[in-house]
């Protein structure tokens, strides 16, 4: 019977299935991804090769899946407390006190080289990052104080405790087994990506198979509904609070590890912007509510591959930030539902993204 | 940037996890951050009042360091070391304090350019003649300083063009930027353009991070494979592209030659193992330096009115001991 409807309205149908994937809010910063991704491959040959070199995967492609795996797992802290209609600039922040603790201890340690020290500075540097994420959720649950407010504290007073930590130098160390969760590999797939990837699972499992999700977006749409109607809002938002803290400071760590060096005035500079974009790139609204998980991992790759394009397509540096910006503004634009609605007819925002390929 | 930089750890450790949250903010009563080595009978030293700009980074921790070393009893000089915390009103406080004590020569490295009118002339009128460090001012005080001493960022990058051009003339050279605007990156890219200019092949920035050193030169590997050489404008990113060229199954210092600027220590070690082919120094080691200038000054001796810091250069025939010797 479902094969006769097929045939009877498959034109109808067909229509019906374009419109959904064109409107759905993921469509633009996909098609932006593939054809950034492209015309990288378009413009340098070998760009899009994957290739396995001392049993592990190697190319530009893996590049941008390690590269990309610190601003995802910002982005996914960032996203859970943008549904509740939060902020958290501290990230930041965040992954440079983590990273400078964990190395610190390292470096102390004087056995870097040993895989427990390794994962003892690990450990401490989480330990720390889920503390500030604890302080954080305090000042905005407990003490209502707003959000951006609560949060600007530690961005901006953040660095001086890394500095703090390093008492003002950059502290390097060598830690092999430390290095490795930036730089190894696992089954020839680079540990980052696998961090990430894991971390991804587990969050979407614990928002999605649980109602936990359903109640963030309450809280994010109407707090005072959601707590008359017996969210306990309070915990649920302090708890995203704290896991934001906490992957802020596995990010500091994963972007850190490769470098080793622990450098208080850098890392994670800018961050927390890069991930409110990849959390607004991914088609979730800065006024809470809905959210998209699965759009975080287009935002990163997004903001990866843009920072990639803009050597390979051989740019002078001064012109990155406006490329960056004319790409970004392309896809926001053409994701925008209002001004689809004006223009009716998909077409006409197709010459849009025609020019980003220029670009 | 000023927030960035901040430091309070001089504040005290006990006091940190109290002040958690607020650690960083506390710069304001700053001027309290004396770190006065002096003490007792000043008798015939020289008093010398300093006013460091902050401790932004291991290059300013070094400098400070040589400040303190140079300026010892021993050596004849009785030091008030004043650090700023990347302020300027904190600076011009230390700067009034020395005039109200009396010291016999002001030294400061200016947190910014401008707005120094004022005070210059305090120190003018109070005739103690002041001593410009690592950075200079604009001014409407006439005759404002006796002296300044510096590196000069431009001899640096001409130091390694030249290195370039004696022992890899037809290299096809990336060229890893520092932040751009900075005056390291302006300077250093200026001066090594006006040589190399013609073998540069392609340029992109890696803010002076170890990290976006790595990943640009990733990148930089794909778009231009024809490239023999980075030419990086601090140690930091060149370690980073050390990491990328060797992730891509090339020998760093072989099939791709690198030459940096900065001389750090992990820098050096990296010349040593014959990955980094060439490193000019940017020395922040000269406070002895400017205590010979300060006795100079204050013997009523002509000095000149800018003294440029001797860089050294090295390449790979550098020895352990002289990379073991480095304190930064």
């Amino acid at each position: 019977m479902t094969g006769t409807i097929t045939g009877a309205d498959g034109r109808t149908r067909f229509q019906t299935t374009v419109a959904r994937v064109t409107g759905h809010q993921l469509f633009w910063p996909v098609v932006a991804l593939v054809v950034l991704l492209l015309a990288c491959g378009i413009v340098s040959p070998g760009f899009l090769d994957v290739t396995v070199r001392d049993g592990h995967l190697f190319g530009q492609p893996v590049d941008i899946l390690r590269q990309s795996a610190t601003p995802l797992l910002l982005a996914i802290g960032m996203c859970l407390v943008i549904a509740t209609g939060g902020i958290d600039l501290s990230v930041g922040a965040v992954m440079a006190i983590s990273l400078a603790v964990s190395l610190t201890y390292i470096a102390e340690s004087g056995t870097g080289s040993n895989l427990s020290t390794a994962l003892t500075g690990l450990f401490l540097g989480l330990v720390v990052a889920l503390a500030i994420g604890v302080f954080n959720g305090f000042l905005v649950t407990v003490l209502g104080i707003q959000p951006f407010i609560a949060t600007l504290i530690l961005m901006i007073a953040g660095r001086g405790i890394a500095m703090l930590v390093t008492k003002g130098q950059i502290t390097t160390v060598t830690s092999p087994p430390f290095k490795s969760i930036g730089s190894g590999f696992v089954l020839g797939i680079p540990t980052p990506v696998i961090i990430a990837g894991g971390v991804f699972v587990l969050v979407a499992l614990l928002v999605r198979r649980t109602a936990l999700g359903m109640l963030l977006e309450s809280i994010g749409i109407n707090r005072e509904a959601s707590r008359l109607a017996g969210v306990k809002s309070r915990n649920i938002t302090w708890f995203v609070y704290i896991l934001c803290g906490l992957l802020a400071g596995l990010a500091g760590i994963v972007y850190g590890a490769p470098t080793m060096a622990a450098d208080s005035n850098n890392i994670g500079l800018m961050k927390e912007l890069d991930a409110i974009m990849v959390v607004v790139l991914g088609g979730t609204k800065l006024d809470g509510g809905k959210f998209s998980l699965a759009g975080t991992i287009v935002g990163a790759l997004i903001l990866t591959t843009l920072e990639r394009a803009v050597v390979i397509f051989h740019l002078p540096t001064q012109v990155t930030p406006l490329f960056k910006a004319l790409v970004l503004i392309v896809v926001c634009v053409a994701g925008s539902e209002r001004l689809r609605g004006k223009l009716k007819i998909r077409r006409t925002s197709r010459p849009v993204v025609a020019a980003e390929v220029a670009a | 940037m000023s927030i960035k930089r901040k430091r309070s750890w001089l504040a005290g450790s006990v006091a940190a996890l109290a002040a958690l949250s607020l650690a960083a903010c506390s710069g304001g009563s700053s001027g309290s951050d004396d770190d006065s080595t002096s003490g007792g009978g000043s008798g015939d030293l020289i008093k010398v009042g300093f006013s460091q700009l902050g401790a932004e980074s291991g290059w300013r921790t070094a400098n400070t360091d040589s400040v303190k070393a140079a300026f010892t009893k021993e050596n004849g000089f009785d030091l008030t070391f004043v650090d700023a915390q990347q302020k300027q009103e904190n600076q011009i406080k230390a700067i009034r304090d020395f005039i109200d004590q009396g010291v016999d020569v002001i030294a400061f490295s200016p947190v910014v350019e401008t707005g120094w009118d004022q005070v210059l002339q305090e120190a003018k009128d109070a005739e103690i003649p002041v001593i410009l460090v690592d950075r200079t001012v604009k001014t409407t005080v006439d005759d404002p300083f006796a002296t300044y001493i510096g590196s000069d960022f431009e001899k640096e990058g001409d130091t390694a063009a030249q290195w370039v051009k004696t022992n890899s003339p037809d290299a096809k050279i990336f060229e890893l930027q520092g932040t751009l605007g900075a005056s390291a990156q302006v300077d250093r890219e200026k001066a090594f353009d006006a040589v190399m200019g013609d073998n540069i092949i392609g340029k992109a920035s890696g803010n002076f991070t170890r990290a976006e050193g790595k990943a640009a030169t990733e990148a930089a590997l794909q778009a231009y494979p024809d490239m023999t050489m980075i030419f990086s404008h601090n140690d930091d990113m060149a370690l980073g592209a050390i990491e990328a060229i060797e992730a891509a199954g090339k020998t760093p210092g072989k099939d791709i030659q690198i030459v940096s600027i900065d001389g750090v220590k992990d820098g050096l070690q990296a010349l040593h193992d014959k990955k980094i082919n060439y490193v000019v120094e940017c020395n922040p080691v000269y406070g002895d330096q400017i205590a010979d200038l300060a006795k100079k000054i204050v013997a009523g001796d002509t000095v000149e009115k800018k003294t440029i810091v001797t860089d050294q250069a090295f390449d790979q025939t550098i020895t352990q001991d002289t990379i073991d010797a480095r304190k930064y």
